[in-house]
């Protein structure tokens, strides 16, 4: 099985730039940025106000009506995932359970899942009424909590909150019966799950793989997280298309966000076959660590991100100057970005005066263990329309950085783009695809 | 030519003990780790009990533990495991410069790790504060504001699911590939198949392989409570966790680290390393049937089991034992059971098959590795960890489940198999290891 090309058929989104890819690639192009005030509570008294929130939906479009019940136990990281994954897989022109109950043609058991998940934070609103009760004199009792408390809590609680479950409610969707698994690396998890989901054709498990990640980030809990560990701009309350600034001079901090990405991986045999249309190809993927620790906090030293990304360019045969596009981390953290922008000029050496380097955060946010199926999105979206989008609120780079920053969208010939990651944690990983060329 | 995948050394941090020849000990000597819950009050709970790793003290383990302090109970684990696997497998942990023939850039992590426990007191004062039982609305600025006033950016970032990962890294000095998984109850089971998966294709020399989880915490235990999974037997601890008996009434929740060091053949050698056994065999599938239950005619697992067996190149006749899932629920038993005479067919009846969890509980993202540790310790010992508290065999459930006892047979091949909730199923196949 050893040789087997793995190709990418199709990609669904759902970011604060809108609910399909479409929305998100136009919304790139056209310069329109996904962050504003937090709907979906009152942050009045938080330092960061602002997030990237996706557009109104009705999970009901999305699932099929045998299993509406089943929508009652998905979180909202569950329902954005569910929602890529039904653009994908009908873009695809897969016919699966959902597509067509009758005739379904999907090759259950030769498709796999290899799915990306946050830490799933409860919703609050849900929960509070069983603690509340749980109350003596205004102190929470536990006691109180055990007796009075948990008989009130809905029974199927947990299972909503469980980081497998966005996996779970995909594979039941479209039965999806083979190899699966749920990645959890923070923010490099998606960048890990395509690779992971592209290994299991390769080694033969599966001829199809659904790989992606989800991520909601705007609830409460998850919000304050950021702002204690001082990831957040705290600046950027007024003025929230300006707030997210990678590689930015005026950078101080990151925007969260909430989304989900999902790539149809095939076979190429399998998916010539078919005669599905072939949008990029998988070249190679490589991960690594930041391995040392500054007091408690694991730092980016950089040489994680070198190991990853290098080795992620000979997998895919591709030398460093060969790259048409690259789409980073970017969080506009100014100590992050430093880092990441000196390896990236170093691995270019002289040809970083000619690889355009395309953030996205500016304009979809922070959005966690999906930021990098978005951005894999993106890149497939770029070589399919051999267009690159501008660097957004980068007026002037951070000290020095001599990266090539694009000003305005523009098209031109894209065969090879590198995505890469790190996650808050120390770890790295990096992606490469091409431009699928036919066999000779 | 793929290579072939050896376990090279072991490390476990379980209620039964905090490294493996305690806990084996502990097996054989018909010992439990339950007791009542100390953790957290929950005498009020449902279920008062649990199974608790005890007297774990990393500073008598790890040479620089102030840069673990902040960590999740689940992070000290998997750092007490990896520090035990890593020093019978001949890996240095103690210098920066470590002079063990690995290339940490050949050297990988792949952890079936936790969330660690969310900071409780700040969530429940919080939400009291903060809700308005009138209007049936939080107040978010005094929401807010409680929450800042109480949780602390160390305890917010060790939450993430990436941390004992992250902690391994700054251990052991890895930088190969690095990644964590959480696929429920077969969470490291998974992490030791797909790592095995990558050392096969060449991608890595050796990994440090497996899984860390504590859910011991109050929304943990609730959350288990509320879907009846946990068993009630509050008066009895000790025989709470009665695997394929006709009165098992839910697992028992555990908590641990579980780590093995995985190795192509050719480093090992190269290396001189001791090894323990070999990995043979992986397979993965999912129900795609709901996300409450395992399918009825356990579809899934039965497609884990065939694709760990091809994968492995054995038939059913070579399998020795089975460590099960076992987790002394209704479903999981019973639909177990059914998956074992499915794929062994009259053979499922003289093949021993026992679960561990009668006597460490359920680690649940730890226990795949865990249970794998005791298959290996089987094959070297030759001896069969029993099925504990079994003294009133479910009618149906009609296995040979060890009951009981340990048992002296011939272990050359053995598969261990999980089931994740939600239906993510994984299955391993190990080997004594021939040349």
């Amino acid at each position: 099985m050893a040789g087997r090309r793995v190709v990418i058929t199709a990609v669904g989104t759902v970011s604060p730039l809108g609910l399909t890819s479409r929305q998100m690639w136009e919304g790139l192009l056209q310069g329109r940025c996904g962050i504003g005030r937090i709907r979906a509570f009152d942050p009045v008294k938080m330092p960061c106000q602002i997030a990237g929130e996706v557009p109104e939906y009705n999970i009901r479009d999305y699932v099929p009506k045998s299993y509406r019940k089943a929508a009652k136990l998905m979180c909202r990281d569950i329902e954005l995932s569910v929602i890529a994954a039904d653009e994908a897989v009908r873009s695809a022109g897969l016919v699966t359970k959902t597509i067509n109950p009758e005739h379904p043609t999907l090759p259950s058991e030769r498709t796999g899942i290899d799915f990306a998940s946050g830490i799933i934070s409860c919703e609050l609103p849900e929960i509070a009424p069983s603690v509340a009760v749980s109350a003596e004199n205004g102190r929470f009792d536990m006691k109180k909590w055990g007796r009075e408390g948990i008989p009130t809590v809905t029974p199927l609680w947990l299972l909503k909150y469980l980081p497998n479950m966005l996996a779970c409610h995909i594979g039941i969707i479209h039965d999806i019966q083979g190899p699966s698994n749920t990645i959890t690396c923070g923010e490099v998890s998606s960048h890990i799950a395509v690779s992971e989901g592209a290994e299991m054709i390769q080694r033969g498990d599966a001829d199809i793989v659904l790989a992606g990640g989800g991520e909601a980030k705007v609830n409460p809990l998850l919000m304050v997280r950021q702002c204690l560990l001082k990831r957040s701009t705290f600046s950027g309350n007024h003025n929230p298309a300006a707030a997210c600034r990678p590689f930015d001079a005026k950078a101080d901090g990151s925007v969260f966000g909430e989304g989900a990405g999902v790539l149809i991986l095939e076979d190429l045999h399998w998916a010539r076959q078919r005669g599905a249309s072939i949008l990029a190809e998988y070249a190679g993927g490589a991960s690594s660590a930041a391995a040392i620790t500054d007091d408690y906090i694991h730092l980016q030293d950089g040489e994680g991100l070198e190991i990853a990304i290098c080795q992620a360019l000979e997998e895919a045969k591709v030398r460093p100057e060969e790259l048409d596009l690259i789409i980073p981390t970017g969080t506009a953290i100014p100590s992050d970005d430093r880092i990441e922008a000196a390896v990236l000029e170093k691995i270019l050496g002289s040809a970083v005066s000619r690889v355009p380097v395309w953030p996205l955060k500016g304009q979809l946010s922070h959005t966690g263990s999906a930021s990098g199926a978005l951005d894999i999105a993106a890149a497939v979206l770029a070589i399919q329309n051999q267009t690159i989008g501008a660097a957004f609120n980068l007026e002037t780079p951070v000290d020095g950085c001599r990266l090539l920053f694009p000003q305005k969208p523009a098209t031109r010939s894209v065969r090879t783009v590198l995505c890469c990651g790190y996650s808050f944690g120390g770890q790295t990983a990096a992606v490469v695809l091409k431009r699928y060329e036919e066999p000779k | 030519m793929k290579e072939r995948v050896v376990i090279t050394g072991m490390g476990l941090v379980c209620p039964l003990g905090n490294d493996v020849a305690s806990t084996w000990e502990g097996l054989m000597t018909g010992r439990n780790g339950m007791n009542y819950t100390t953790l957290f009050d929950a005498s009020t709970y449902p279920t008062t009990f649990d199974a608790e790793v005890k007297n774990f003290d990393l500073s008598k383990v790890l040479k620089t533990p102030e840069r673990h302090r902040h960590c999740n109970r689940g992070s000290l684990f998997a750092l007490g495991a990896a520090k035990e696997a890593c020093r019978q497998a001949g890996i240095d942990t103690e210098t920066d410069t470590p002079v063990d023939g690995v290339d940490r850039r050949r050297m990988g992590i792949y952890l079936g790790a936790g969330e660690g426990a969310m900071d409780s007191d700040a969530f429940f004062t919080a939400i009291v504060k903060a809700w308005n039982s009138q209007t049936q609305q939080m107040d978010w600025s005094v929401w807010t504001d409680t929450t800042f006033a109480m949780m602390s950016a160390e305890h917010e970032l060790e939450q993430e699911t990436n941390m004992p990962a992250a902690h391994l890294a700054v251990l052991t000095g890895a930088r190969g590939i690095i990644r964590s998984c959480l696929t429920a109850c077969a969470a490291s089971t998974q992490a030791v198949g797909e790592a095995a998966m990558l050392i096969r294709q060449g991608k890595a020399d050796v990994m440090i392989a497996g899984g860390a989880h504590s859910m011991i915490h109050p929304l943990g235990v609730m959350g288990f409570n509320r879907l009846t999974a946990l068993s009630t037997r509050n008066d009895s601890p000790g025989t709470a966790s009665r695997p394929f008996t006709a009165s098992r009434d839910g697992f028992v929740l555990g908590e641990g680290g579980a780590i093995v060091i995985l190795e192509s053949l050719s480093s090992a050698q190269k290396r001189g390393a001791k090894i323990l056994a070999e990995i043979i065999g992986f397979g993965s599938s999912s129900d795609a049937f709901r996300v409450t239950d395992m399918h009825e005619e356990a579809r899934g697992a039965v497609q884990a089991m065939r694709a760990a067996l091809q994968d492995a190149g054995v038939g059913i006749e070579d399998i020795d034992y089975i460590s099960t899932h076992g987790t002394s629920t209704a479903e999981n038993d019973f639909i177990e059971t059914l998956a074992i005479k499915k794929v062994f067919g009259p053979r499922a009846y003289q093949i021993p098959c026992s679960s561990p969890k009668s006597q460490f509980g359920h680690l649940i993202g730890a226990t795949g590795c865990a249970e794998l540790i005791t298959c290996v310790m089987a094959i070297q010992t030759q001896t069969l960890p029993p099925t504990m508290n079994l003294h009133d065999p479910d009618p149906a459930l009609d296995l040979d489940y060890v009951p009981n006892q340990p048992r002296k047979a011939k272990v050359e091949t053995v598969l261990k198999e999980s089931f994740g909730f939600g239906g993510q199923n994984n299955v391993l196949v190990i080997r004594r290891f021939r040349p």
